[in-house]
């Protein structure tokens, strides 16, 4: 069972509910945000939930050194059994195509920052022979589509560093995983009105990355039925596709 | 905050259709920064197991709790537990049943939040024994929109307090809850059964069983008549002293739709109640349980409301004081019977006399019965009308977080304390429950 645990991005809701189930199993846990009040309030609900401890440290994690803060980080937990990498803006796709500074920052967020991330800790892990990392990609990276092209061209982008991170690592002992959710009802998708029989809650996400982390398979849409969902939109001919308003 | 419409949020009770402007806030930050803003009218809500309208605002803004459902602090020591409102009982359990405790009082569902367990100031199959949940509340923290954030205690702001225990939402934004917890040896009961043949032998038997049990509650088949008027079974459980520490389990069914009409009628109302009847007859006697079945029956299946179908069901709950006896009771009995209406679970259980903290708390010492009658429209609200003059007659009072019809002269009428407590309303909060008593 995973024991010493770093989350990236610990305030998304996600992170918090995987936490949860970390926490319940008693686990040593690392959390990254830059709210350090609300940090403070996550972490102190994670003790009594069970953790063994809960360390927090506010800051940007898109202007901290990975390679520095992770050295450190490690040596506070006594060692990396599992990253979760769980940051991400899903950003105005409308309003940045016109304003380019503000598709620069979620591109600095999505991708650069979180790719660099992601290969300080790859090394890392490679170092110590185990570990995991997990990552929270999109099922929106499958295929551009005109609503949401800038954010999932990041997550996609994203991806394919951590299935090349999974590849590279597969020799090693520590595992790479990208994990793809679909629809979730969270803060990040609170704006969209219309909810139904695809949408999953942070909960149901939760338990599924908590499956995934022990499998040994690279990539995990959850639920499952996304893999299925994204094979047939990939599918479409453009002919039809552009025709959609999707 | 970030308020979308939503034209699903309904009370349990199901009945009607309105349109809301919902927020779920994830941090109190949140709701301080927002609440201070503004005038227009706003109700918190936890998870909507309300029956009735105060969990409801027609066309306003409704501040979805759930997402602040974090604890704060816990002492296993002083078995003291600071939590975020939008906890619930459920997740509450799941943390501290393994450590040895327990939540002092708890209604017949767990899926309540603890800010809505205090707004209603909820009442437990224990009620003789520890009085409501308010009691074992040691402080709250509230928003108003007029006075920002408030620590609310029995001696701090004690008015306030007693305003805001069994307030119904309306003095504030409860945002964090401490409360005093029960220790527990085991997660198991012992449970005695007992088969009642009338009133008389259940009255009776749930006044014998206070002093010797801690929960004591009794199944009425409302369907009875005659000389089995009021028949039905006791069941009397105390906490093992010493065994697991076993916190409860998922729960397992569903119902999927509320599309099947009819489903519950007359007909299967009566035969579910003549076959619950003998099957206590049947197990009759004692028996070790786990807490789960015992005090949460009607959670192994969610959405459990949903059997009423579409048009939804009336809840009705009403305490008959001890100073009217038990003639009331036959009177509501026989007025339920000759209906044909009814519930395959009515519930008869004795308030004690531990005083209720809140001005608009429910319990006063006497006889309480609960049960849910189908929506039919007119037939329905005539029957609960002539209920309710039944209850009236005998200075009884009905339960506002049942009641989607509450007659608000009556509700005046029947607690006392209601004139101070509109001095403490938010006057940024409302409910429907509320614009009707206004109205």
């Amino acid at each position: 069972m995973t024991k010493r645990i770093l989350v990236l991005g610990a305030l998304s809701e996600i992170a918090e509910a995987t936490c949860r189930l970390c926490a319940a199993e008693g686990a040593h846990l690392l959390l990254v945000a830059r709210d350090r009040k609300r940090l403070a309030a996550v972490a102190a609900d994670l003790k009594v939930r069970g953790a063994a401890s809960v360390d927090i440290k506010a800051g940007d994690l898109t202007k901290l050194d990975p390679e520095e803060s992770l050295a450190k980080w490690a040596a506070t937990l006594g060692g990396l059994d599992l990253v979760l990498l769980a940051y991400g803006a899903l950003g105005d796709q409308r309003s940045m195509e016109c304003d380019l500074a503000a598709a620069a920052t979620l591109i600095d967020t999505n991708f650069r920052s979180a790719a660099l991330w992601s290969l300080a800790v790859a090394n890392h892990l490679e170092a110590a022979r185990r570990g995991m990392l997990v990552v929270i990609g999109s099922v929106a990276g499958d295929r551009g589509r005109q609503s949401n092209y800038l954010y999932g061209a990041t997550k996609a982008g994203l991806g394919t560093l951590v299935q090349g991170i999974a590849h590279r690592l597969a020799a090693s002992g520590a595992r790479a995983v990208l994990v793809k959710p679909g629809f979730v009802d969270t803060a990040m998708t609170a704006h969209i009105e219309k909810k139904g029989a695809l949408w999953s809650s942070p909960e149901k996400i939760a338990a599924l990355i908590r499956r995934a982390a022990e499998k040994r398979q690279p990539i995990a849409y959850v639920p499952g039925y996304w893999r299925v969902i994204m094979t047939l939109i990939r599918n479409v001919p453009s002919a039809i596709f552009h025709r959609t308003k999707l | 905050m970030h308020f979308q419409t939503n034209g699903e949020l309904r009370s349990w009770g199901r009945v009607g259709n309105r349109v809301h402007q919902v927020a779920r806030p994830r941090f109190a930050d949140d709701v301080r920064r927002w609440h201070g803003f503004g005038q227009d009218g706003r109700l918190a809500v936890g998870n909507l197991r309300s029956y009735s309208d105060v969990c409801l605002s027609d066309g306003g803004r409704i501040v979805d709790m759930t997402g602040l459902n974090r604890f704060r602090s816990f002492d296993p020591a002083t078995g003291i537990v600071v939590a975020e409102a939008g906890l619930t009982i459920d997740e509450l359990l799941k943390a501290i049943v393994p450590l040895g405790f327990f939540v002092p009082v708890t209604p017949g569902t767990r899926f309540v939040t603890l800010g809505g367990a205090v707004a209603n100031d909820i009442h437990g199959k224990n009620h003789h024994r520890v009085g409501t949940f308010g009691r074992h509340v040691r402080s709250l923290v509230v928003e108003r929109s007029d006075h920002g954030t408030l620590i609310l205690s029995p001696q701090r702001e004690p008015d306030l307090f007693a305003a805001t225990v069994g307030g119904l939402g309306l003095t504030g934004i409860i945002t964090e809850i401490e409360l005093q917890l029960q220790p527990i040896g085991s997660s198991q009961l012992s449970v005695e059964t007992l088969s009642c043949g009338n009133l008389d032998a259940l009255c009776d038997a749930l006044e014998a069983a206070d002093s010797a049990f801690e929960h004591n509650v009794a199944w009425i088949d409302c369907t009875a008549k005659g000389s089995n008027l009021g028949r039905g079974i006791a069941t009397r459980a105390n906490w093992l002293s010493d065994g697991a520490l076993l916190p409860h389990s998922e729960p397992k069914r569903s119902m999927p739709t509320d599309r099947v009409d009819g489903l519950l009628n007359s007909l299967s109302l009566k035969l579910f109640n003549s076959l619950y009847h003998a099957k206590g007859r049947w197990a009759a006697g004692t028996a070790v349980r786990h807490y789960e079945p015992f005090l949460y029956p009607l959670d192994s299946i969610r959405h459990w409301n949903r059997l009423y179908g579409r048009s939804g069901f009336y809840q009705y709950q009403c305490v008959i004081p001890d100073s009217a006896g038990r003639e009331p009771i036959r009177e509501l009995l026989e007025e339920i019977a000759k209906s044909g209406e009814g519930s395959f679970l009515a519930v008869l259980k004795r308030f004690g006399d531990l005083a209720s903290p809140g001005m608009l708390s429910f319990p006063m010492p006497g006889l309480t019965l609960a049960l849910d009658f189908r929506n039919r429209g007119r037939a329905t609200l005539e029957l609960l009308a002539r209920l309710d003059d039944i209850v009236a007659s005998a200075s009884g009072r009905l339960y506002a977080a049942k009641d989607m019809r509450l007659p608000p002269d009556q509700f005046r009428r029947s607690y006392a304390s209601f004139d101070r407590f509109c001095s403490f309303v938010d006057p940024c909060c409302r409910s429907d429950f509320w614009a009707r008593l206004q109205s």
